[in-house]
């Protein structure tokens, strides 16, 4: 049954490189349907098939943009377009102050900087759906939301302060071959706001939205998945324009079916 | 007569009425009036409030009129010490566990902004629960690490009420301590009394058990199970207890505003040997006379008030006790001044009561006892760890400075018979001692259980009581308890 599996999934792969090529610094995710933690009954949501960035985006990788785009530079951002904190860890336009490693994901940026950056790289943001569907593995496994370690892990990053100085790829790298989805930044998401938290997380519960983020998470699909709880409730917090000191971001691209 | 007084109110506001009318552009019209709605008393001028942490409260209202009270708030997510050795990620309001103390009076404005630090990983908001609206205050202040949100609202009910972190998962916020008290005082103020304390219960719940040394995760397993770990006041376990203990003068009144931020436990809340002469019951207007121990609900408060009459040492309790002696629900309050023999005598005489021959008292055993995961490489661990242990396990009868109690716990400071013999020293604590011994020429006849520490955690403590107060600086290893264990 296994071997039968994997000599799809083999066959899978030599198939698909013959249909596309694949982007450098990306790995291909083959979409499936699954059940978010706020799908209610059995609301599966469907992932289809894509390309994710290894690696969060780093300062060096900013650096080349903003030189390349200098209205994403530091002193000329529209301030509709991020906060006063924008890259608030930079000495100026082109230079990091000398606290800060290259090899950091880039951090204090917007959102629209982030779906700025994607797009001129031919990519976007990743969905919240395409997120949490990458980020369920854990090294073994594509969905590891029920083994108590995976979530211990997770949380134990949540709960601890300041972390966010360590440079990329140093964390456990996933089943897709992907670094760094927990334990390094919050990532933004093309559509973070999506998922209305009011920001009073008890109103929730009756409310007619998507997650139903009682005080208790009882309609949740996975009680014990409240790693996840924190993230959408991160999400819930934020505004297009905030920067933030934990917040970084990576990008994703469809696949594109040569004729 | 009600209908009456009634009638003469209406007719009072009335007449009150008129003159605000004739005389509103009088700017320093301080008269006092009485509003039949709190909406509308009016405020004057802008203050900033004074935020105190525990267990200091800020100064009182008194007189003064309601004002525009400016709050700023800021959240931290830092480390703390849960105990001796136990290290836990507290988040906070203010940086302290419980938040800082907001003190209001009824008609106030409050401008209340809300600050999370940069350095935080996660949103948070507040409910407050002397807010009138919806969420308390959640939805206006739900605010991103990094950012700031601002709300405001009017103080329209006199009370001690409950304000919290209210963000998914609302239960984890509030076990790590993201919780405090606002007390809006009624016009005019709360009665004067001496000294005012800030005390509020919380129950945590850490991956390992209590003791478990450290840096200790949240648990959310046991905190849905409701199984804490630690039942503490103001946050951690000696926050009022030793030098952190609170202080009262013979004579003087003492009034505790005493809150539980739960999450999940309800608060028998009693102070050993006193009796409170008045309970604001839940914190609210409702006062109670003479009462031994109130109720404190999980996201509610009282208001506590009594006169201390002797001196010593009262300790403050969940009287739910195995929170108090086992998981940390203690406090001291210290209360110096003269002796009033009327009032309390202390110990008049002392006999042997034998009804059944001298019998060794010993506590239920199980053989297990599980050897401390982290043993000491060093001397200096040795004695830190021992000396962690001592805190946990001997302070309360032999004390801080190891001078115990005379005439009940006697004395490990300079201790012939504690330096005489080392083994004698090891059983003690391996299986307790009961009888008369003689320590430093003081007789002393009195009962120490056989304590339930292991090999290594004996060598650590006893090597620490050694190496302290003027003893002989003998080093115990596990091997010399060992020894001990296999000679009995």
């Amino acid at each position: 049954m296994k071997t039968q599996a994997f000599r799809l999934l083999f066959a899978l792969f030599v198939f698909q490189t013959m249909l596309y090529a694949q982007s450098e610094g990306m790995v291909f995710i083959e979409g499936s349907r699954y059940l978010p933690l706020y799908g209610r009954d059995s609301t599966v949501v469907e992932v289809k098939d894509f390309e994710i960035d290894i690696y969060p985006v780093t300062n060096t990788e900013y650096l080349d943009f903003v030189v390349k785009y200098p209205k994403w530079q530091k002193s000329q951002v529209v301030s509709l377009f991020a906060d006063e904190s924008y890259l608030t860890n930079w000495k100026n336009d082109l230079e990091l102050k000398t606290s800060e490693k290259n090899d950091s994901p880039v951090t204090y940026v917007s959102w629209f900087a982030a779906k700025a950056y994607c797009k001129c790289q031919g990519k976007r943001l990743p969905t919240v759906d395409e997120w949490e569907y990458v980020a369920m593995a854990d090294e073994k496994t594509k969905d590891a939301r029920i083994k108590s370690t995976y979530n211990q892990q997770i949380l134990d990053w949540y709960e601890a302060p300041r972390t966010n100085t360590s440079v990329v790829g140093k964390t456990q790298k996933n089943y897709w071959g992907v670094y760094d989805l927990h334990g390094l930044v919050w990532e933004w998401t093309l559509d973070f706001n999506s998922i209305l938290i009011s920001g009073e997380s008890r109103k929730d519960v009756d409310k007619d939205s998507n997650l139903f983020c009682g005080s208790a998470a009882i309609n949740a699909t996975d009680l014990m998945n409240y790693a996840a709880f924190m993230r959408y409730a991160i999400r819930g917090s934020l505004k297009a324009k905030y920067s933030m000191k934990n917040l970084g971001f990576r990008c994703v691209k469809d696949i594109e079916i040569q004729p | 007569m009600k209908l009456k007084s009634i009638k003469n109110r209406v007719m009072a506001l009335l007449i009150a009425a008129l003159p605000i009318f004739l005389v509103s552009s009088c700017v320093n019209n301080q008269q006092a009036k009485t509003y039949e709605d709190t909406v509308d008393i009016p405020v004057s001028r802008e203050m900033i409030a004074e935020l105190t942490s525990p267990p200091n409260v800020p100064t009182p209202v008194g007189k003064r009129t309601a004002k525009k009270l400016i709050i700023n708030m800021e959240i931290l997510e830092e480390e703390g010490e849960m105990t001796d050795g136990v290290k836990y990620v507290y988040w906070t309001f203010g940086g302290s566990v419980p938040g800082s103390f907001i003190r209001t009076r009824v008609g106030d404005e409050i401008e209340f902004t809300l600050a999370n630090h940069p350095d935080n990983k996660l949103p948070h908001n507040i409910d407050l629960h002397a807010v009138t609206g919806p969420g308390g205050g959640a939805e206006s202040s739900f605010v991103a690490p990094g950012h700031e949100k601002t709300f405001s609202f009017k103080t329209l009910n006199p009370g001690l009420y409950v304000y919290h972190c209210a963000t998914a998962p609302v239960g984890m916020h509030i076990a790590n301590g993201m919780y405090g008290l606002i007390l809006v005082e009624p016009k005019g103020g709360l009665p004067r009394v001496d000294k005012e304390y800030y005390i509020m219960q919380g129950d945590f719940y850490t991956k390992g058990k209590n003791g478990d040394r450290g840096l200790q995760p949240f648990d959310m397993q046991k905190a849905v199970d409701e199984n804490a770990d630690y039942v503490v006041f103001n946050g951690s376990v000696g926050a009022l207890t030793g030098d952190n203990a609170i202080t009262a003068k013979v004579g003087e009144t003492v009034r505790l505003f005493v809150g539980n931020g739960g999450p999940n436990l309800v608060s028998s809340f009693h102070v050993i040997g006193e009796i409170f002469d008045k309970v604001h019951v839940e914190g609210g207007d409702l006062t109670n006379e003479n009462v031994q121990t109130t109720l404190i609900p999980a996201g509610g408060a009282a208001i506590v008030e009594f006169r201390v009459d002797v001196p010593g040492t009262f300790i403050l309790v969940d009287h739910s006790i195995f929170r108090a002696f086992n998981k940390g629900a203690l406090g001291m309050l210290k209360v110096e001044g003269e002796e009033n023999k009327k009032v309390y005598s202390g110990e008049m005489r002392e006999g042997i009561y034998n009804p059944e021959g001298p019998g060794i008292q010993t506590l239920p055993t199980t053989d297990e006892i599980v050897e401390a995961e982290i043993p000491a490489k060093s001397l200096e661990e040795q004695l830190e760890f021992g000396k962690q242990k001592y805190m946990q396990t001997c302070f309360a009868c032999h004390q801080a400075e190891g001078q115990g109690i005379p005439n009940a716990f006697p004395p490990l400071a300079k201790s012939d018979y504690l330096n005489a013999n080392v083994d004698r020293a090891i059983g003690t604590v391996l299986h307790g001692l009961t009888g008369e011994i003689t320590v430093n020429g003081e007789k002393y006849n009195s009962v120490m259980t056989r304590q339930m520490l292991s090999s290594e955690e004996i060598a650590n403590v006893l090597t620490y009581v050694y190496n302290s107060w003027g003893n002989s600086k003998k080093v115990v290893t596990k091997d010399m308890v060992e020894k001990v264990k296999k000679s009995k």
